[in-house]
């Protein structure tokens, strides 16, 4: 009896040490370069979320930050329409021969507006079996995501990850402008649990208020 | 500025936009004797209204006893044209059509929507209205809003820029300046 108890002590030590470790690395720079290309994860909110990301992903250099994944909620159409035609107008800039950077994915939510609590429950654990699947094809070493809720399950199971050992991803998290005195509830939820290894605001005044986030300025 | 005596009248368009939901309240101040009164003797001649969802359908007039035309649709995919054509906008406070407006240099009015469960859309619209790049309103404070506001004391909106993002990002994940 006392063995199983030393031996569950020594694993829930070493798992806390390990998410201490992971949470500590997180938040510190790259020190190798030259770089190579990182394979990136950009999660779509939906209307001013996309379009802030989109303004992001125009300034971001293309060859650093591929090949690109995009998702977005199976419910919303526009993020991943809008996503392809600013790659198409990428792939004319460069004249088209960097091949496939690009890949559109849909990720089911786990609760629709109005669905029952009992059945959102298979639909939740189907939503996170998907995103599970999602991203054990992408691996991403680099996430980019503004919010909404959509991000959340996702930069979750890259934390997960990162404590496995199974694949170390940069979180990288932008405040919407639209959120100038307090954080939405997504940016709350990465910066408590210390799940984004950086997050930016847009305004003064949230990054007084929240310490470890970094001002950048207007996106849009 | 327009020079005009009455008689042939440019166009001067009010476009209302609710965006993808509805937002009855906000139509129906606009729909209101007073604030049509008030455009028109601010020389405006066209209300133009995006009322999506709503059931609150605005009273049609083609403006011919010198009132305002008022014109009314419930969705279009070309809010941009509209946009560009007004002379003012009102619109809801949804940060897309917020910046689409400011960006095309357009005297703006946003309205907030006090009825919404999560209502941070009004700092947005506080914030900016604070830097006098538009203004506030309510649906009720709408009229007022449109009596005492001067045009002229708006300041031009300058876009926001992503480059300081992109270099953070960048230094972080090692890659060098460039």
């Amino acid at each position: 009896m006392a063995v199983v108890i030393v031996i569950i002590t020594v694993v829930l030590m070493s798992l806390v040490f390990r998410i201490l470790y992971v949470i500590y690395w997180s938040s510190k720079p790259f020190q190798t370069k030259p770089r190579k290309p990182v394979r990136t994860l950009i999660i779509l909110g939906s209307g001013g979320h996309t379009a802030e990301m989109l303004n992001l992903l125009s300034v971001l250099q293309a060859d650093r930050f591929c090949p690109r994944y995009y998702i977005a909620a199976a419910t919303d159409n526009m993020s991943l329409q809008k996503a392809s035609v600013f790659e198409n107008l990428l792939a004319d800039k460069t004249g088209g021969k960097s091949g496939k950077t690009a890949e559109f994915m849909q990720i089911y939510r786990s609760r629709e507006v109005g669905q029952s609590y009992v059945t959102s429950i298979g639909t939740t654990i189907y939503a996170v079996a998907h995103a599970l699947l999602l991203m054990m094809k992408i691996k991403p070493e680099v996430i980019l995501c503004n919010g909404p809720g959509t991000c959340i399950p996702l930069c979750a199971i890259a934390f997960f990850f990162k404590v496995l050992g199974m694949n170390w991803s940069s979180i990288f998290y932008i405040e919407s402008i639209a959120r100038v005195k307090r954080l939405s509830l997504s940016g709350i939820i990465l910066y408590k649990l210390h799940m984004a290894d950086q997050l930016f605001v847009q305004w003064p005044q949230l990054q007084r208020k929240y310490p470890r986030a970094h001002y950048v300025g207007r996106l849009m | 500025m327009d020079g005009s005596d009455g008689s042939l009248e440019p166009r001067r368009m009010v476009f209302v936009t609710v965006g993808t939901t509805s937002f009855d309240t906000l139509v129906r101040a606009v729909d209101t004797q007073e604030v049509k009164e008030e455009l028109s003797k601010r020389g405006y001649t066209d209300l133009v209204i995006q009322m999506g969802r709503g059931s609150y359908f605005p009273a049609k007039s083609s403006g011919e006893d010198g009132s305002l035309n008022v014109e009314y649709f419930t969705f279009s995919s070309s809010i941009a044209d509209n946009l560009k054509e007004a002379s003012l906008v009102i619109s809801h406070a949804g940060s897309g059509s917020i910046f689409e407006t400011l960006r095309l240099g357009k005297p703006l009015i946003v309205v907030v929507n006090e009825d919404l469960m999560d209502n941070h859309q009004s700092e947005l619209a506080e914030e900016l209205a604070e830097r006098k790049h538009l203004f506030c309103a309510r649906p009720q404070t709408l009229y007022n809003i449109i009596a005492t506001m001067d045009l002229d004391a708006l300041i031009p909106y300058e876009s926001g820029d992503a480059m300081p993002v992109a270099k953070l990002i960048n230094r972080f994940l090692g890659f060098p300046d460039d």
